[in-house]
């Protein structure tokens, strides 16, 4: 199998979808964030310059533009770039494409992807390190996407712009280099079905997202301890596969749930809710949260480190589970 | 001015704008009966604006509208029994009920979205436009909103783009003048829009507007047949900014009905109440279109009458329809959410 780098593999997507269907269009930005691979977007630009646009700094404008677009037959992949610029763009995202299909009694369907990339990535301080994924998990009418490896983002990516639904695609700027098997024939993977990420006996971590490879650290470090962890990947936030998670924790009978997201009313928080209420009876021991703390994101490195679900906070908590 | 047309076009014009104003007079009554409770907006004092401009269109064209939406679907043609019933939340609704007042919508007829928010739709109008440019199907896109739409960031930014890539995109912006819901009591709009006239606005984005006097049914086809040709020629948007009086029954938060209309009161105002008789008098575009078509010897008076008995019994068995039609089974909210 090969093994390519993750923004390879998005690349490869890309290329992929937008040769196979003349209705995907780009709208804005490079796919890459600050990221200095920009020799894959110049070549997807030479071949399909006809069919992206990039507009004005008006991320509202556009992200309505490609609203309509996909009431009308498209199906335009946003790059909004760093992720907290979605906030620009709330309106149409949360209030016109997630209600324009339930709205019309099912008549108008909205093809869209907002692509971004969220998180704590070096720097961003408090306005360019926003996690959104877990705001827009409360609103209902859009899937979310948010893959953690070259595989998932390629194959993700494929359904994303498949779905007949608006689409949040939430990626991460340190995951663009990192590495791994992507399969030659690789298919779309289907929303909604978790990936274990690594296997173990002693205790579930549910990460999404960069979290997962730093989960992944942490595991290998935890095992030189003795402690096995299973590391499971959601993928998709909407649809959630519980399931896969809920027979993890029947066997581990202990959660750690490790996500960037801040902590209150975050993705860990509403994972953990969900173990609550339908895995109660498995747990041994309380659910224990490793998300951002709640606090707006600080400049300075240390600081950053500091508030993030880091390497040590998540091996912390995992020993603590098992205390 | 009468609309240069045959006397069979300006009769069916007739036709739509009486379906719109029973239509809405009959809202009212339903919501005084408590037969529905969600809020609504009135389109009754701009039937000579939405009639005639949407008249100009080819079928397969796309638009968008918003919270006041009644009166542009019915003169696309939606049927009213549809658009009752999807008001009063039942099964037979344009959207199964899931939609209301604010959010009915007609695919079939362009109409893919309708906005409760006053300015949602114009950028989502950009987005059609650019669909159909890139598909080089030649289908227009007409963006229907009213004047506060202008007030919101969105305008200008949808503004931006469609002047920048040229779209196939006509924006009629219907200000419906004064004393409206939720407004300040008298406030004109240079109190709430600096930039006053409203055209100047997507004139600062290069985009060629004009302002007409939206109860003049002539002057309003003329001036979108107009605009509509240069869009198809590839000109880029344009932007027409239809004026009227407020009709005086949506000054209120809620909409009451002064006087039920009849052909009869194009001539006789008299029974009409004081405070709302001027506006009868002479800011009706319905009253003041009858009087045109009467003036100008392409029909008498009978031969309205008989158009809008004609109406009024659709209308009466539009109501029937819709009051008959089932509320959705309460786990319907739950489905549909999802493609």
């Amino acid at each position: 199998m090969r093994e390519l780098a993750y923004y390879e593999a998005k690349f490869e997507a890309l290329e992929e979808i937008m040769s196979a269907d003349e209705r995907v269009h780009l709208i804005n930005g490079t796919f890459l964030s600050l990221s200095p691979h920009r020799h894959v977007f110049q070549n997807l630009q030479k071949k399909f310059s006809e069919r992206m646009f990039a507009p004005p700094i008006s991320e509202l404008g556009f992200c309505g533009l490609a609203t309509g677009a996909a009431m009308a037959g498209l199906r335009p992949i946003v790059d909004l770039s760093t992720g907290s610029f979605i906030y620009e763009a709330w309106p149409q995202v949360a209030n016109e494409a997630a209600n324009a299909y339930s709205m019309s009694g099912g008549q108008t369907r909205v093809p869209v992807v907002f692509h971004l990339f969220h998180g704590l990535r070096g720097g961003g301080a408090a306005q360019h390190s926003g996690s959104p994924q877990a705001m827009l998990w409360n609103v209902p009418g859009l899937e979310i996407a948010i893959p953690s490896s070259p595989r998932d983002v390629k194959g993700l990516l494929k359904t994303a712009v498949a779905s007949d639904n608006p689409t949040i695609f939430v990626d991460h700027t340190r995951l663009l280099d990192i590495r791994g098997e992507v399969p030659d024939n690789d298919q779309a993977i289907p929303f909604g079905v978790a990936d274990i990420k690594r296997s173990g006996s002693d205790v579930t971590l549910i990460a999404t997202s960069y979290t997962v490879q730093v989960g992944l650290q942490a595991a290998g470090k935890l095992a030189k301890e003795g402690i096995e962890v299973e590391v499971v990947d959601p993928r998709t936030l909407v649809p959630f596969d519980l399931a896969t998670i809920l027979s993890s924790v029947e066997k581990t009978h202990r959660v750690v749930i490790g996500d960037e997201t801040h902590q209150s009313c975050g993705v860990a928080a509403e994972i953990a809710a969900r173990i609550a209420e339908s895995g109660f009876d498995k747990l041994k021991t309380r659910i224990r949260r490793v998300s951002t703390l709640d606090v707006p994101v600080p400049y300075s490195p240390g600081l950053e480190a500091h508030i993030g679900p880091s390497e040590s906070r998540i091996m912390d908590a995992v020993r603590a589970a098992l205390a | 001015m009468l609309p240069n047309l045959p006397r069979e076009n300006l009769l069916e014009l007739c036709r739509r704008m009486f379906t719109i104003r029973h239509f809405e007079e009959n809202l009212v009554l339903l919501h005084d009966k408590g037969v529905f409770g969600g809020h609504y907006h009135l389109y009754v004092g701009q039937e000579a604006t939405g009639v005639p401009a949407l008249s100009c269109l080819r079928a397969d064209d796309y638009l968008f509208t918003t919270h006041r939406n009644h009166g542009h679907l019915l003169a696309r043609g939606v049927e009213p029994k549809r658009l009752f019933a999807e008001i009063l939340g039942r099964v037979d609704g344009l959207n199964k009920g899931k939609g209301g007042s604010f959010h009915s919508v007609a695919p079939s007829l362009g109409f893919l979205h309708s906005s409760g928010v006053v300015a949602g739709i114009i950028p989502l109008s950009t987005g059609t436009a650019y669909a159909a440019k890139a598909q080089k199907n030649g289908r227009l896109t007409v963006c229907l909103f009213g004047d506060g739409s202008l007030e919101e960031g969105a305008a200008p930014e949808a503004f931006n783009i469609a002047s920048l890539l040229k779209l196939p995109l006509l924006f009629l912006c219907e200000n419906n003048g004064k004393y409206g819901a939720g407004r300040a009591v008298a406030a004109a709009q240079s109190s709430s829009m600096a930039a006053y006239p409203l055209t100047e606005l997507p004139k600062a984005y290069k985009i060629p507007a004009q302002q007409i006097d939206g109860m003049d049914a002539g002057l309003v086809h003329a001036t979108i047949s107009e605009a509509v040709g240069k869009i198809r020629r590839g000109e880029g948007p344009q932007f027409v900014e239809a004026q009227t009086v407020r009709f005086p029954g949506s000054e209120t938060n809620w909409p009451t009905v002064p006087k039920p209309t009849n052909t009869a009161l194009a001539w006789d105002v008299s029974d009409v109440p004081e405070k709302a008789r001027e506006w009868y008098h002479s800011c009706d575009p319905l009253l003041i279109y009858i009087r045109e078509l009467v003036e100008a010897n392409r029909a008498n008076r009978d031969e309205i009458a008989a158009i809008e008995s004609q109406v009024k019994s659709e209308i009466a068995a539009a109501v029937d329809f819709a009051t008959n039609s089932p509320y959705p089974k309460p786990e319907e909210a739950e489905r549909d959410f999802f493609a």
